[in-house]
Order: C-alpha cells, then structure tokens, then sequence
C-alpha cells in the first residue's frame, strides 16, 4: 500500500515537474538570449506550461493512415514507462526507498536502454522519413553513449563495492555502516557532509561524474547531442507524427529522462540524500540535516541543480555533428572512462 | 631508421594534445558567458528612448519590449497611418489618382461657388462626399501626402490601429451626410439646368 501511494506521489510529482522544468528551460533559454520568457500567464509566466498542456489535452490525436498503428500507439507508452520504471531503485531519503534491489543500478541501466526501443518503435510507426532518421541516430547515439555512461558509474560502484542504489548513498555520509575515507586519507565517518560524497573519496571520481554527465545528456538527447530530434535537420526528430497527448506523454519521458539520469549521478557521485554540511566540531550540521525531509530535499535539490546546468549547457553550445559525436564518444569518453575505472581497480587495491 | 618514434615525434604529439586541451578551457569559458546574461536576466531595460542621455550605456539585461505596455519611442514626424483634414482639402483628387494601389476613394459634388477657404488661403469649390481611405490596402508610399497642393493629407505617427473586422480600416474622412450631399447635388445639377438654358436662351435669341 506504502508502495502503491509513493508511486502514485511519483507519477503526479513527476507530472508536475515536467510542466515546471519546460517553465524553467524557457526561463533559462530566454535569460540565456536576453529575452524575458514566458510573462503573461500567472506571476511571472508560471502557468504558462500548464495552458499549454490543458490545451495539447485538447488536440485532436492523430494517428497517421500509413503509420504502424501499434507500435505508433505503444511507442509513447513504452518510453514513458522504461523512464518511470528507472525511478523504481531510487533512494530518496534515509528510509523512503520504492525498491532495495542489489542489483539497484544494473536494473537502472537495464531499463533505461529500453527507451531506445520505444523511440525506435515511434520513429519506425509514424512511417515518416524524418522520423525514421530521428529515431536511427537516437538509438545510435544512446547505444553509443550507454557503454562510458555505465563504465564511468562502474567506477564508482568498484569503490562503493556494492550495486544497491541505498547502500552506495548511505556509504557517502554520516550514516555509513563503514569507515569512509575522503581522498583515501582521512577518515570522514563522523564528519560527513561534502567530503563523504563519491566525487571527493577518490579525485578519479570526479572525472568520471563528468564523463557520465555528459554521457547522460546524449542519452536523454539533450543538446549538445540532440541530433535525434534536430529541429534544423529533421523537423522534430523522432516525434515529428505525434499529436496531442501522445506528444505530452513523450515531452514528459523526456523530462523525466532528464531528471532520472541526473539523480542517478547524484546518487552514486554526489551522496544521495546526503547532506553537502560537514560537521564541524560541535556544530554537528550533517547530523542536524540528515532525515526523511532533509533527504528528500537535499536528493530534489541536486538533481534540480544538476537539471539546471543541463539546461545551461544546452543553450550554450552548439549541436555536434555527427561524426563528431561518434568520435568524441569512442575515441574520447570511453577511454577516458576505462582509465578511470582501471584507477578504480588499482584504487580499490592500494589505497582502502 | 625508418619507423622510429623520435624526440621530435613526442613533443609534436604533446603538443598538438595540449592544443586540444585548450578547447575545454574554451568550452568553459561560452558557459560562463551564458550564465553572464543568465545572471542579468532579471534586469530589465528601464528606457528605451534613444534621445536618453544613457541608451547606449544600458548593456545588460533584457532586450524584449513588452509591446502593449512599453513602447518604443517614435518620431512626432513618422509616417504611419494617413489622416485627412477635411476643411483643407480642396478636392482636386490628386491623392486618388496617384495612389499606386487605388486606395483612395473620393466621391467629389462641385459647389455653385466658393463655398470657403483653406488655411492656406486657396478657395475651395468641390464639396467632397466622401473621401475613403482604405489603409488595409494602403501600402504607405506616402505619394498622396507629396501630391496634395494644400498638405491636408498627411502620414501621422499612429500606427497601432488593430481592428476586429477589416471593414474598420475603411477610414471615412468626408462629414457630409448623404441628405446634404444630395442637396449640394441638385443644387450643382439646378445651376448647370440654369446656365444651359441661359445658354439656349442665348442662342436662340441670336438666330434671326
């Protein structure tokens, strides 16, 4: 039952998210561009997403005569739910967990490649050429940028030893079962706060937190990397067919898509629910803010954050080319992300 | 030896990836310049009159003019909208004829005599009926305003004049009404009956 209403809480915040995070990324770009954004409905334009959703709600849905009806039907279904089914692992505080699989993160890189399908399925049924374009270079893309993703999070877990999503966040703080060391020389059980958090155990960690950064912004095919929907080239991408709230339901994969590749990098690299307050002395801050309500804060607030740069980044550079984009991939990340997790290994043997 | 992997081989390499290494520094440094304006986002552009003192001084900040509410400031001598003073024109239908799109549309009743003067002093002797200007066909060449010899048409700086229904558009400048117009008519066409009789009268009177 516990289970049932914190998925239902899921669903709905996430909903709601979405409509804020499409708010904020027209905030952001018109800020970015010395624009004002959306002005006219509500204070400051913050009910403007939601007139647009009331009224995609209201278009017509249209399913093209010469479409796969059944796969351009399930298509949106399907990478919504493989979004929503990622969130199923995530610790967001202390003791509020959907799931506490041990194979937490496997699961989470399992499910969210089965996105790739549903956008496949949606670029193959609309029977569109730009859709189909769409749709072959996102699984491309994502296939590709899947392998320094997990190899940078594997990095992570060879110094966390463990793949449940609630363990490797209770390893980065003042709740940890064990002695945890920051830099591999000091010995941070009690103290806690940022120094506990993965990105500061050990300094390789931090190079691969931004190699799955940036993994993860081609896998929810975010600018820089967003040739599968590049608006100058291909329309809309893989979505260009959809209509009405078949559109609204992949808007909403992508922002969740955004949000749960952010809070997996906060999870395994950024501690979690962990509070960034060390403390220091007497003035035990880590200890003061760590609990349910400060974990769910602390969790939403930096993958908020870490969505914000996201945002940053994307009206800030230019799309890749393609072939610049397989080369930075296979000839850059993953290298770069198997020498971190080798330094792991070696890590791992010689320091802890 | 061919193949050998010499001094000069190592340093070109290095060289050539510190080069690309400058390229991140680079990256970094465009992400800073978006959270630059990012950051200046919630300043607004208080003035956007360019006869300020500070115009060009105002360089951060938001550059949209929410249009309804602000205003950019335009000429007193702009030339938007056309208007008519009626009680200078003359009637000639110069403006009429001119007009490249035939916009327009001059309905002209000659007095029997001088009815009145502009204020540039030129007498005026054709009542006009109407004098219709349809600015949804207007093309604002201004040629109607360089034509006309008393300058009662002229461009105005109005150029909001959002409407409903096109019809709106149709701006009427005569202020006649229809019963005077017919009046003014028959009195014209009673005068012509007259003289043309005089006329007739004349001539028979000089045929023996």
């Amino acid at each position: 039952m516990a289970l049932f209403i914190l998925s239902i809480i899921l669903v709905t915040s996430l909903a709601l998210y979405a409509l804020m995070a499409v708010w904020a990324e027209r905030k952001v770009s018109a800020f970015i561009q010395d624009r004002i954004g959306p002005t006219e409905t509500g204070k400051y334009g913050l009910l403007q997403t939601f007139a647009d959703i009331l009224k995609m709600l209201q278009k017509e849905s249209i399913v093209p005569t010469v479409a796969d009806k059944a796969l351009f039907v399930l298509a949106p279904i399907i990478v919504f739910v493989s979004v929503y089914m990622g969130f199923a692992c995530m610790p967001f505080a202390p003791d509020v967990l959907p799931s506490a699989a041990n194979v937490g993160l496997f699961y989470i890189l399992a499910i969210i490649s089965v996105e790739v399908a549903g956008i496949l399925m949606a670029g193959w049924g609309s029977n569109n050429k730009y859709a189909v374009l769409g749709a072959m270079r996102s699984v491309a893309q994502i296939i590709s940028y899947e392998i320094p993703a997990a190899i940078a999070l594997l990095a992570a877990v060879m110094i966390a030893g463990t793949l449940n999503m609630q363990d490797i966040t209770l390893q980065q703080g003042i709740l940890s079962p064990e002695k945890t060391l920051s830099m591999g020389f000091w010995d941070v059980s009690s103290v806690g706060g940022i120094f506990s958090w993965n990105i500061l155990r050990a300094p390789h960690l931090l190079i691969a937190f931004v190699i799955y950064f940036i993994a993860s912004l081609a896998e929810c095919n975010r600018a820089p990397f967003d040739i599968p929907e590049a608006e100058s080239e291909l329309v809309a991408g893989f979505h260009v067919e959809y209509s009405g709230f078949k559109f609204g339901v992949l808007f909403l994969a992508e922002y969740a898509m955004m949000f749960l590749v952010s809070m997996i990098g906060v999870v395994v690299f950024l501690g979690g629910w962990n509070s960034p307050l060390p403390n220091i002395g007497s003035l035990a801050l880590a200890n003061w803010t760590t609990g349910t309500v400060w974990g769910i804060g602390w969790l939403l607030s930096k993958t908020l954050f870490i969505v914000l740069v996201q945002m940053w980044i994307r009206w800030t550079y230019p799309r890749l080319r393609v072939d610049q984009l397989m080369t930075f991939c296979w000839k850059v990340l993953i290298p770069a992300s198997f020498v971190c997790m080798a330094l792991s290994g070696v890590w791992k043997l010689f320091v802890l | 030896m061919h193949g050998t992997f010499g001094c000069v081989e190592i340093v070109c390499f290095v060289n050539y990836k510190l080069k690309q290494l400058k390229i991140y520094f680079r990256l970094l440094k465009g992400m800073l310049l978006t959270f630059k304006h990012l950051r200046n986002g919630a300043k607004r552009r208080k003035s956007f009159d360019i006869a300020n003192a500070n115009y060009f001084e105002q360089t951060k900040g938001t550059v949209t003019i929410q249009y309804p509410h602000q205003q950019l400031a335009v000429p007193e001598v702009g030339r938007y909208q056309l208007d008519v003073a009626i009680d200078d024109c003359i009637v000639c239908d110069l403006c009429a004829k001119i007009c490249p799109v035939d916009c327009i549309e001059i309905d002209a009743i000659r007095a029997t005599e001088e009815f009145g003067r502009t204020s540039d002093g030129t007498p005026r002797r054709i009542y006009a009926a109407k004098f219709d200007i349809d600015m949804a066909k207007c093309m604002y060449c201004g040629l109607c305003t360089t034509v006309c010899p008393t300058e009662c048409i002229i461009m105005t700086d109005t150029y909001d004049k959002s409407v409903a229904d096109i019809s709106n558009l149709n701006y009427s400048f005569a202020e006649m009404s229809a019963a005077d117009a017919e009046n003014k008519r028959q009195l014209w066409e009673k005068l012509q009956a007259e003289k043309a009789a005089a006329k007739a009268e004349a001539l028979k009177g000089n045929t023996p």
